[in-house]
């Protein structure tokens, strides 16, 4: 039975099992391929979806779960790739392969929602689910102590 | 679903992945060169030539009429920032206004392969060192093709024009003109001009190389746009995962399949030679049906492989003088030496098993097709490799195989191998479709292709002074070359694997005889190039023994390797990382610093330093070290991106420490017992220390950088242990566990 949610300010229907992960309903089913897969568990934060403004990890949520929510992906984020977190990321010259990054960035905007200025300690604390095989974590808190600054 | 969303293919074309038809389509001048190699004497002059009309599919460099220059990346783009870099180059030399210039990923062609590999090739740390004089040479034979125009269209001599970023200038005339419209009337030569070293552009005058310019690729990072295999959406595609054998050379005997082709979504269930392939209409129902495969694999040579057990033989085997290893590395008579000594300094170290943990898991899409021709989708470090497969698999010629060269999610030697490549290949044939094959993290775990298991003896003999008179360094380990590049290469290689041995030499350090040899470790298992390859494990042996002499000598660790380095180059990367960590000021209680000294690198392509400090703390109840600082001073030769090496050196100091303090593959009854990122952990953001990275610039070439700075960090811990507690770690990963055991 089609399930109706709301993906990126837009209504959609999916036709697909109850029990579908999230993640393969955003990528294969919805066409959207900002979200990636990485270990399936919940362990590297690489999905990292927004569900009703909070950050979860899509591989572990069933698509019967998000009946009539409202997801945000990476592509939902901004218009044009120019929220405060994108454009910290360019200027810190966050990623190198890129693969892990849209799960950070989402990781990373479901914290500045809640907390203006995070302390270096509550950046470290929210993203320390995310992994980065690369080691762009010392970017990544420069990325989001500059968003903060500049908002 | 009623949204109107952008169908993916055409994003997938406006990405590239039609890249053919997109350059063959341009307007302007469209250039080619032929690239030679360059190592030794990279004063030799590439050999260009121009191939024609039809060479334009092919073209190095196209000046559109409008001034867009479009530039060919030639080597697979992983995070290391060659996607930039190599197109910057020749734009320095061709005087481009960088503004103004796009990066295109090249075709798959023989034009461009790596002039060391002759292949598309990405290892080693060498893309830039080997493209370097190539591509300075191909944007100076693009300017002086440009120059040459201007100087027929206006009859002026070719010698009183320059050049301003895109504009050729006259002075005397004080006329200008851009690269686009000379475009509208120059052609291509039919030889491309020769150019001379004297014709470079000098380095004083670099306008883009060695500056810090932000990489063309990472404004799409950052909005999930990218393209990597795992995104590639092709119409009337079906999904399928493999699951391999857990044993290398073992395949199915039996699997149910009757059982999984009756799950949902579930088309069909194969059984391939080296595993079994499940294909459905859905990811989600291929990676369901996975969980239920129950399949009887054939008895291979690793099929009883125990690594804990096996550790110990390959300790043994060190420690018995009796055997014969393999000499990889020799300076003078060292046995002779040992044996002539005063007295000597022995210690054994043993590494583990390790798994890359590339974030993407292997991912390929496939399209056989009934014409006989054969397209592919994929990232991967060596693409000219993955045609040829490709076209085994699909029982054709290369030629007919066409590879879309995706994005990789990571690749640090695992993505040099291309079985998920020949997996969907065979798959797309089973089916009779196009497939999207993944492979699931825990089969990407299973069938991980892991950084040889080691254990190694140093024995460091000493003259009545104290004075180094021999160095032996035996090593027992799996190998590498065989299953990289074909047991035909290591016969002819006379079994040095020169991938295992990487990091055994000493040139730099005042050790005037020795020997390094490898008993050769065959059992079976799966093994890869893993970031750093050999000085992983080599340059932790023998930095931690550099302490353990210093300690012996009663000297400070700094000091002794000043006095024992002989290179400049070398002790200046010591030095100056020393005066980064403020080395002499003393720590607070409970804090010790250590020190190593690294290098990548081999002598026709010269070699890269590094000097690695860390300052840890220990928690003794737990045993768990924390690292609080890592300092690293890199001598790269010439940098070309600044700010792509600091990041390089930033992301293997925390790739090795990963390695050094928690990862670990551990096999039994020959499988790896390791699925997911529960078992096999590796760093995390909570866990990193602050980094301080300082490039030291030499020389006018790019040295390696991109797994430079992996050797140093382990011993550098090992060495700051042994400072805070006077023990010695031995053992590769420093576990907890380990390291109460070493206390106790």
């Amino acid at each position: 039975m089609a399930v109706s949610l709301t993906i990126n300010g837009k209504p959609a229907s999916v036709d697909a099992g109850d029990d579908t992960p999230l993640l393969w309903v955003i990528r294969e089913h919805l066409k959207l391929y900002g979200t990636k897969y990485g270990c399936g568990t919940g362990l590297c934060g690489a999905c990292t979806v927004h569900v009703d403004g909070k950050a979860e990890r899509s591989c572990l949520t069933a698509l019967s779960t998000v009946a009539g929510k409202s997801v945000t992906t990476i592509e939902g984020l901004s218009a044009d790739g120019d929220h405060p977190l994108q454009r910290a990321w360019v200027a810190e010259q966050v990623p190198q392969c890129g693969y892990c990054q849209s799960g950070q960035i989402m990781q990373a905007a479901e914290l500045l929602a809640s907390n203006k200025s995070p302390s270096r300690d509550q950046i470290v604390e929210h993203m320390n689910g995310n992994i980065c095989r690369c080691g762009t974590y010392p970017r990544i808190v420069r990325a989001i102590e500059r968003a903060t600054r500049e908002g | 679903m009623n949204a109107p969303f952008k169908p993916q293919a055409d994003a997938a074309h406006a990405s590239g992945l039609n890249r053919r038809q997109m350059l063959a389509g341009t307007a302007g001048l469209s250039l080619a060169f032929a690239i030679a190699p360059i190592i030794p004497g990279d004063s030799d002059v590439a050999h260009a030539h121009h191939e024609g009309e039809h060479g334009r599919i092919n073209a190095w460099v196209n000046i559109d009429t409008d001034g867009t220059i479009t530039i060919m990346a030639p080597a697979p783009e992983m995070g290391q920032g060659v996607y930039t870099a190599l197109p910057l180059i020749i734009a320095e030399e061709l005087d481009a206004d960088w503004t103004k210039v796009k990066v295109q990923q090249s075709p798959i062609a023989p034009i461009y392969n790596h002039p060391i590999f002759k292949s598309q090739f990405v290892v080693a740390s060498i893309t830039v060192r080997g493209y370097w004089m190539p591509c300075r040479i191909a944007g100076a034979q693009a300017r002086q093709v440009l120059l040459n125009a201007v100087a027929e269209h206006w009859k002026v001599p070719v010698t009183e024009l320059s050049t301003e970023p895109s504009v050729v200038v006259h002075k005397a005339s004080n006329r200008r003109i851009t690269y686009g419209e000379v475009a509208k009337f120059a052609e291509a030569p039919k030889e491309m001009p020769q150019i001379k070293p004297e014709g470079l552009r000098p380095e004083a005058d670099f306008r883009l190389i060695g500056k810090d310019l932000p990489r063309v690729d990472i404004a799409d990072k950052a909005s999930g746009k990218p393209l990597y295999a795992i995104d590639v959406d092709v119409p009337g595609m079906v999904f399928a995962t493999l699951a391999r054998a857990p044993v290398r050379g073992s395949g199915p005997e039996s699997f149910n399949r009757d059982e999984i082709k009756s799950e949902p979504g579930i088309i069909d269930a194969v059984a391939l030679e080296h595993g079994v392939g499940i294909i459905g209409e859905t990811i989600e129902a291929v990676f369901a049906a996975r969980l239920k495969l129950d399949a009887k694999w054939r008895d291979a040579p690793g099929s009883n492989v125990d690594s804990e057990k096996n550790l110990q033989d390959y300790l043994a085997h060190v420690r018995d003088p009796a055997r014969e290893g393999v000499v990889g590395r020799r300076t003078g008579d060292a046995n002779a030496a040992l044996k002539g000594a005063a007295r000597t300094l022995t210690a054994d170290f043993t590494t583990d098993y390790v798994y890359h943990a590339q974030m993407e898991p292997h991912a390929c899409v496939a399209s056989v097709k009934t014409d006989g021709t054969v397209e592919v989708w994929t990232g991967t470090q060596w693409p000219t490799r993955a045609v040829t497969d490709a076209a085994k698999a699909a029982g054709t010629d290369p030629d007919k195989v066409t590879l879309h060269l995706m994005h990789m999610g990571g690749g640090f030697g695992r993505n040099a191998f291309v079985e998920y490549v020949v997996d969907a290949v065979q798959l797309s044939k089973a089916a009779g479709k196009p497939v999207k094959m993944i492979q699931s993290r825990e089969d990407d775990v299973l069938a991980g292709r892991l950084r040889p298991m080691t254990a190694q003896r140093l024995e460091v003999g000493l003259d009545k002074d104290g004075k180094i008179v021999g160095w032996r360094h035996r090593l027992a380990a799996d190998t590498v070359v065989p299953y990289l590049y074909g047991p035909e290469r290591m016969a002819a290689q006379k079994n040095v694997d020169h991938i295992v041995f990487a990091g055994a030499d000493m040139p730099f350090y005042d050790v005037p005889a020795h020997i390094a040899d490898h008993v050769l470790e065959e059992h079976g298992v799966r093994t890869a190039a893993w970031r750093g390859i050999g000085a992983g494990y080599t340059n932790y042996a023998i930095e931690a023994m550099i302490d353990d002499l210093a300690r012996d000598a009663g000297k400070d660790p700094l000091e002794y390797r000043l006095a024992l380095l002989k290179d400049e180059r070398a002790r200046k990367v010591v030095e100056r990382v020393a005066e980064l960590a403020d080395w002499k000021r003393k720590r607070g209680e409970g804090r010790a610093l250590g020190m190593a000294f690294g290098k990548l690198g081999l002598p026709p392509i010269g070699f890269s330093m590094t000097g690695t400090i860390a300052e840890i703390s220990l928690d003794k109840e737990s045993g768990e070290i924390r690292v609080h600082n890592l300092w690293c001073a890199a001598d790269v030769g010439q940098p070309v991106q600044r700010g792509t090496i600091e990041a390089q050196l930033e992301g293997s100091l925390i790739f090795s420490l990963s390695a050094a303090l928690k990862e670990r593959i551990t096999i039994r009854d020959g499988q790896v017992e390791q699925t997911n990122f529960h078992d096999y952990p590796v760093l995390r953001m909570a866990e990193t220390p602050e980094i301080a990275v300082d490039i030291i610039t030499s020389g006018s070439i790019p040295l390696p950088v991109g797994e430079l700075s992996i050797g140093g960090t382990a011993p550098a811990v090992a060495n700051a242990f042994l400072a805070l507690t006077g023990k010695p770690l031995r053992h590769l990963p420093f576990t907890a566990e380990r390291v109460k055991q070493a206390m106790s």
